[in-house]
C-alpha cells in the first residue's frame, strides 16, 4: 500500500515478511484461519476510501464550517452547557500527552501525575460542594443522577425517588431510562409560580417509601432552591437529600453540604471544557463519609510506598466492577478523567477568589439582562428573582420563532423551553418561555442590542428584522 | 526522580496568590446581598489553590513526568488497544465549528454536526456489519447498558420478559455489572480447552427465560470463537439475543463482521479500536449498532435525513427506550473517531487489525519458551501468558509487572482474565515498530531471567520510579480522598 492512507503502521513491508517468518505464518491471512470461513469478510468493508492527513483535514473543515458554532455568535444558550472562557493553561496541561494518553492509572508506581491530579480534582469538588466524598468524575449529569438514585436506593432499601420538575427534564429523562428496571421509581412534583419547586407538593409526595429528594440548584429554570427546607422534609421521613448542583454557582451559594445535601451530582461542563455540542462534558458526584463506601466509579487515596513516602493510588475498588463483576456498585469503568483535569487546571487559574469573582460578575450581567428584558412590553417573568447566570421569561410569542428570527442578526437568543414540553406534563403552556444564559463572555454593549432587538421583533413580530 | 516534589497543587497554594484575570464589570455593581438571598450565600470559601500561572503550568508539567502515556512508551496493556493516538485528531475536534458548537442551537446552524454523525453512524454499522447505530453511550459500559435495555424492550415487544443474560467466565467485568444495571440476571458459562464457550455447558444453560448472551470475540484469552455461528444459532433458537463486546473489534476490523457472525447488538469504545485518547481514565464514547429489528427501541434523539438532505433530530419514536445521555453523547470523542476512520478507509482499517493480529503473535512466540501460554494457538490482537513457572522462585505476576515498569514498558493487564493463573494479557496494537516489539520480548525475557537470578529483587521493584511499591491496603483501611487544611484554610506557612 502507498501512502495516500494514513494508518499510522510502523512496519514496512520488509518488517511484515520477517515477523511472518519469526511466527511461522505463510501469509497475513493465514493468520486468521481460525476465523471460519462462513464469516470471513473477503470484500472490502463499504467505506470511503482512505485520505492523506492533509485531506482529511480538507474534508473536516468542511464539515466543521458547515455549522455556525454558539461562539461566534452573541450568545445566551445554557440549560446545562455554558460558554464560558477557558484559558489558555488548560489546553497546555490537557494536550501533555503523558495524561492525555495514558490509560486508567492501574500501575500506580508509573502513574503518579493522574492520580495526583484526580486526588486534587476530588478536594476541589469536596470543597466545591461541602461534601466529604467525590469520585473521579461521572459521564455527565443525567448518569449521575441515575448513579444517585441506585445509591439511595440500595442504602435506604425504599422504592420511589421524589424528583422537582425542576431537575434538568434530560437528566430526569436518563434518571427514568436507565433506572426503568433497577432502582428507585421516580415521582416528578411540581414547580411553584416563579418556578421553584412547590415545597408543600414535596411534603405530600414524601413517604416512608422514599429513598431520597432531588432538587436541582439553581433549577432548570435558574429559580433558588431553598434546599435547607427541602433537606428537612426528606431528612424527617428517612429519605436522603440529592442536589443537582451548579458547580459554578458555588463561589456564591453556599455549599450544598452545608445545607443538608446527602450526594451532590451535577455538570462541571463550565470550568475547563469546550461546549463540544454537549460533549464530552464532566459529570461529578459527591457524598457524605456515611455513603462513601457506596459510591460509584474510581476513588484515589493517599497512601505511602514502602520507604514511607507519599504517593497516591486507586482505592476502595472492592466497590468497582473489574473486581466485584456482578455485585459492583455500578458498572462505570471509563469515566470523564481529562475533562475532571481541564476542570482542575481551570479551578487552579480562578482560585478561592477568583471563582467567587466570576460568580458575582456573571450574577451582576444576568441581572442587568434579566432587568432589561422585562422592561420589554409583553415580556414578563416566568423565573422570579433574583437569579444566578440563567431564567426565564414569558414571551408573548412561540419563544421558537423569536429565536429563528434572531439569528440573522447574530444572537442565539436563548433555549425555547417548550423543546422539553414532554417532560412538564401538565405544566401549562411553555410555548412562550425563553431560557436566557449570560455568561461574563457577554458585554453590557451586546446586551443593549439583544434587548433592541427583541424589542423590535415584538413589535412586529411578523416583519424580518435583518 | 527518587526526590520528585510531591506536594499537591493546594500545598503549594500561598498568600491569596493569582493567576486568573477577567473583564472589568460593564454594568452596574449590584451587591452581593440583591444577588443572593441571605439563607443562601456561600458562608465560607471553596479552599482552591493560589497560585501564579506560572506555578500552575510547573505543578501540572512535573505531574506529567510521573506519569506514562502512549507516547512515552510501549503500552501493551491486554484488552485496552493502547495504540498511537493521531495528533490530526486532536486538531480537528478542537476546531471551533466542532468544540463551539451549544447542544440547543438550531438545527440549521449544525447541519455539518449532524451530517457528521450520521455518516458515523452509517459507518459503524458497516463496520459491525448491522443496520443502525446510536452514538448516545458515553463510554464501553455505558453501550453495554444501553444494549441491555434495547434488548429489553425488543423481548417486550415480542410479548415475553425473559430474565437472564448468559456471560462467559472469561467476559470483562463491566458484563455481570451492566446486566445487573438493566435489572437482568447474569448466569456464568464455562468456557472449554481451547478457550471458548463450552458448547455442552451453553446447551445446558439455554431455556425459556433466556434474554440474551454477551460474548468478546476475539475473548479476553485473544482466542477467537470458532463456534461462534453454532453458539449464535443455539442463543437464537432459544428466543435469545446476541451482544457483542467490542472492546477486542481491533482484532477483526474489515476481516469479520459481528453482525454476520450472528451478533444483533454490537458496543465500540472508540478510545480503544478509534484511536481517540484515554485521558488517563476517559472520556470514551461507547456507540452501540444494531440488526434492523432492533432499530425502534435505539434510544432518542435518533437523527434523520429529510428528502432534501437537510438533517435532523428526531424525539418521537414511540418504541425507543428513551434518553441514555444529555444531549447527543460524546462528539468532540466521535470528531477524533470519525475522523480516523476517514482517513483510513476500508484499507487501512483492515490492515490496522492484520498488524494488531501479526504484533501479537510475534510478542508471544518471543516469549512463550519462559512464560506459560495455555490456550496454545493462534492469537489474535491480544493473547494471555501466564507467570506461573516463575512462581517456584517466589514470583508473581505483579512481580513482573512491577519490574517492567523499570525496563521502560508499561506492564501488561494482569489478573485477568479470571480463569487463568498468573495472568499477564499482552495486546501490543498495530502501531508499535518492530523495534519496540522486541524491546517489550526482551524485557519479559530478561525479567523472567531475573526470576531465577534474583527473585528478591523482583519482589522489591520497582526500584526506578518516582515511588516504590504503595501501601494500597492502608490506603483502603484509612481512606484519604481528598487534601486536609490546616485550620485557617490555607496550607502555606
Amino acid at each position: 500500500m502507498g501512502r495516500s492512507v494514513t494508518d499510522y503502521v510502523a512496519h514496512s513491508e520488509l518488517d511484515v515478511r520477517a515477523m511472518l517468518e519469526a511466527v511461522g505464518a505463510d501469509s497475513i491471512d493465514g493468520l486468521f484461519d481460525d476465523i471460519p470461513e462462513a464469516v470471513r469478510r473477503r470484500e472490502p468493508l463499504a467505506l470511503p476510501t482512505g485520505l492523506s492527513e492533509a485531506e482529511v483535514l480538507g474534508e473536516m473543515r468542511r464539515l466543521a464550517a458547515a455549522n455556525t458554532p454558539a461562539t461566534s455568535l452573541v450568545s445566551f444558550l445554557g440549560a446545562g452547557v455554558y460558554d464560558h472562557y477557558v484559558p489558555a493553561v488548560v489546553d497546555a496541561v490537557v494536550s501533555r500527552s503523558e495524561l492525555a494518553t495514558a490509560y486508567t492509572p492501574y500501575q500506580p508506581e508509573r502513574s503518579q501525575g493522574v492520580l495526583q491530579t484526580i486526588f486534587e480534582f476530588q478536594t476541589a469538588i469536596c470543597e466545591l460542594t461541602g461534601m466529604d466524598v467525590s469520585n473521579a468524575s461521572m459521564y455527565d449529569a443525567g448518569t449521575a443522577l441515575a448513579e444517585a438514585s441506585l445509591l439511595a436506593g440500595h442504602q435506604t432499601r425504599r422504592g420511589r425517588i421524589v424528583v422537582s420538575a425542576g431537575v434538568h427534564p434530560e437528566y430526569r429523562q436518563v434518571l427514568a431510562t436507565e433506572t426503568a428496571h433497577n432502582g428507585p421509581r421516580p415521582q416528578v412534583v411540581d414547580l411553584s409560580v416563579g418556578a421553584a419547586t412547590d415545597l408543600e407538593a414535596v411534603r405530600a409526595a414524601v413517604d416512608a417509601d422514599t429513598a431520597a429528594v432531588v432538587v436541582q440548584q439553581p433549577n432548570f429554570f435558574g429559580a433558588f432552591e431553598d434546599l435547607a427546607a427541602v433537606a428537612a422534609i426528606a431528612h424527617a421521613a428517612g429519605a436522603l437529600f440529592v442536589v443537582v448542583a451548579d458547580p459554578l454557582s458555588l463561589g456564591l451559594l453556599e455549599a450544598p453540604g452545608r445545607l443538608g445535601a446527602d450526594i451532590v451530582v451535577g455538570e462541571a461542563q463550565a470550568f475547563g471544557n469546550a461546549m463540544d455540542f454537549g460533549g464530552p462534558g464532566l459529570g461529578y458526584m459527591a457524598v457524605t463519609r456515611k455513603l462513601m463506601r457506596r459510591i460509584p466509579g474510581r476513588l484515589v487515596g493517599e497512601t505511602v510506598d514502602i520507604e514511607g513516602k507519599r504517593g497516591f493510588v486507586l482505592t476502595l475498588q472492592t466497590r468497582e466492577q473489574h473486581i466485584r463483576r456482578e455485585k459492583a456498585t455500578s458498572n462505570i469503568c471509563s469515566n470523564h478523567a481529562l475533562n475532571a483535569l481541564a476542570a482542575l487546571v481551570h479551578l487552579s487559574w480562578l482560585g478561592r477568589e477568583g471563582l467567587a469573582e466570576l460568580g458575582l460578575l456573571c450574577a451582576r450581567k444576568t441581572a442587568y439582562l434579566r432587568q432589561a428584558l422585562l422592561a420589554v412590553p409583553g415580556v414578563t417573568a416566568f423565573t422570579a428573582g433574583p437569579v444566578f447566570r440563567e431564567f426565564a421569561v414569558q414571551l408573548p410569542v412561540p419563544a421558537a420563532q423569536l429565536v429563528e428570527a434572531l439569528v440573522p442578526l447574530g444572537f442565539l437568543a436563548g433555549v425555547p423551553a417548550a423543546r422539553f414540553a414532554a417532560q412538564f406534563d401538565g405544566a401549562g403552556d411553555l410555548g412562550g418561555v425563553l431560557l436566557v444564559a449570560v455568561t461574563e463572555k457577554r458585554t453590557r454593549a451586546e446586551m443593549d442590542a439583544f434587548v433592541a432587538a427583541v424589542a423590535a421583533h415584538l413589535a412586529s413580530p411578523e416583519v424580518p428584522h435583518a | 526522580m527518587r526526590s520528585a516534589d510531591r506536594r499537591t497543587i493546594y500545598e503549594k497554594s500561598c498568600c491569596a496568590r493569582r493567576a486568573y484575570s477577567l473583564p472589568a464589570s460593564d454594568v452596574p455593581e449590584l451587591p452581593l446581598e440583591d444577588l443572593v438571598p441571605a439563607g443562601l450565600r456561600r458562608t465560607a470559601p471553596a479552599r482552591l489553590p493560589e497560585v501564579s500561572e506560572l506555578d500552575l503550568l510547573r505543578h501540572f508539567t512535573h505531574l506529567s513526568t510521573l506519569n506514562f502515556g502512549v507516547e512515552s512508551g510501549s503500552y501493551p496493556l491486554g484488552s485496552c488497544t493502547m495504540k498511537y493516538n493521531p495528533k490530526i485528531n486532536e486538531v480537528v475536534s478542537r476546531l471551533e465549528g466542532f468544540a463551539g458548537l451549544h447542544p440547543y442551537q438550531p438545527e440549521a446552524l449544525v447541519q455539518g454536526a449532524l451530517e457528521l454523525m450520521c455518516e458515523l453512524e452509517q459507518w459503524l454499522a458497516e463496520i459491525a456489519g448491522l443496520h443502525a447505530t446510536t452514538l448516545q453511550p458515553a463510554a464501553g459500559a455505558h453501550g453495554e447498558l444501553t444494549g441491555l435495555l434495547v434488548m429489553r424492550a425488543y423481548h417486550r415487544a415480542q410479548g415475553r420478559d425473559p430474565q437472564r443474560i448468559i456471560i462467559p467466565d472469561t467476559a470483562h467485568g463491566t458484563n455481570p455489572a451492566s446486566v445487573i444495571m438493566a435489572g437482568y440476571e447474569p448466569v456464568a458459562v464455562t468456557s472449554d480447552a481451547r478457550g471458548g464457550v463450552d458448547l455442552e455447558a451453553l446447551r445446558a444453560l439455554l431455556d425459556d427465560d433466556l434474554a440474551g448472551l454477551m460474548l468478546t470475540n476475539p475473548n479476553t484469552l485473544g482466542v477467537f470463537d470458532e463456534n461462534i455461528t453454532e453458539i449464535a444459532r443455539l442463543v437464537h433458537e432459544a428466543g435469545g439475543l446476541l451482544y457483542y463486546d467490542g472492546a477486542n473489534s481491533n482484532a477483526v476490523l474489515g476481516i469479520s463482521r459481528p453482525g454476520d457472525m450472528g451478533f444483533d447488538v454490537v458496543h465500540f469504545n472508540t478510545h480503544k479500536t478509534f484511536s481517540t485518547p484515554h485521558g488517563g481514565g476517559g472520556p470514551g464514547a461507547g456507540p452501540i449498532a444494531v440488526r434492523d429489528t432492533l432499530a425502534p427501541f435505539l434510544p432518542v434523539p435518533r437523527i434523520g435525513k429529510a428528502a432534501d438532505g437537510r438533517f435532523f433530530f428526531e424525539d418521537d419514536r414511540p418504541q425507543s427506550i428513551g434518553r441514555v445521555r444529555t444531549f447527543y453523547g460524546n462528539f468532540g470523542v466521535l470528531v477524533r473517531a470519525f475522523t480516523y476512520i476517514r482517513g483510513l478507509g476500508p484499507e487501512g482499517l483492515r490492515r490496522v487489525s492484520e498488524m494488531a493480529v501479526l504484533n501479537a503473535n510475534y510478542v508471544m512466540e518471543g516469549i512463550k519458551d519462559l512464560y506459560d501460554v495455555p490456550y496454545e494457538r493462534r492469537c489474535m490482537h491480544e493473547f494471555v501468558a501466564s507467570a506461573s513457572p516463575l512462581k517456584e522462585h517466589g514470583v508473581r505476576a505483579l512481580d513482573v509487572a512491577k519490574r517492567l515498569l523499570d525496563y521502560g514498558v508499561h506492564p501488561p493487564t494482569t489478573y485477568f482474565p479470571l480463569l487463568v493463573d498468573e495472568a499477564l494479557m499482552i495486546e501490543p496494537t498495530e502501531t508499535e515498530s518492530r523495534e519496540d516489539l522486541d524491546r517489550t520480548i526482551e524485557a519479559l525475557r530478561a525479567v523472567a531471567a531475573e526470576a531465577v537470578s534474583d527473585p528478591e529483587m523482583l519482589r522489591e521493584a520497582p526500584l526506578t520510579m518516582p515511588v516504590r511499591r504503595l501501601d494500597e491496603a492502608e490506603a483502603a483501611r484509612h481512606p484519604v480522598l481528598r487534601q486536609r487544611f490546616a485550620e485557617d484554610g490555607r496550607s502555606c506557612a
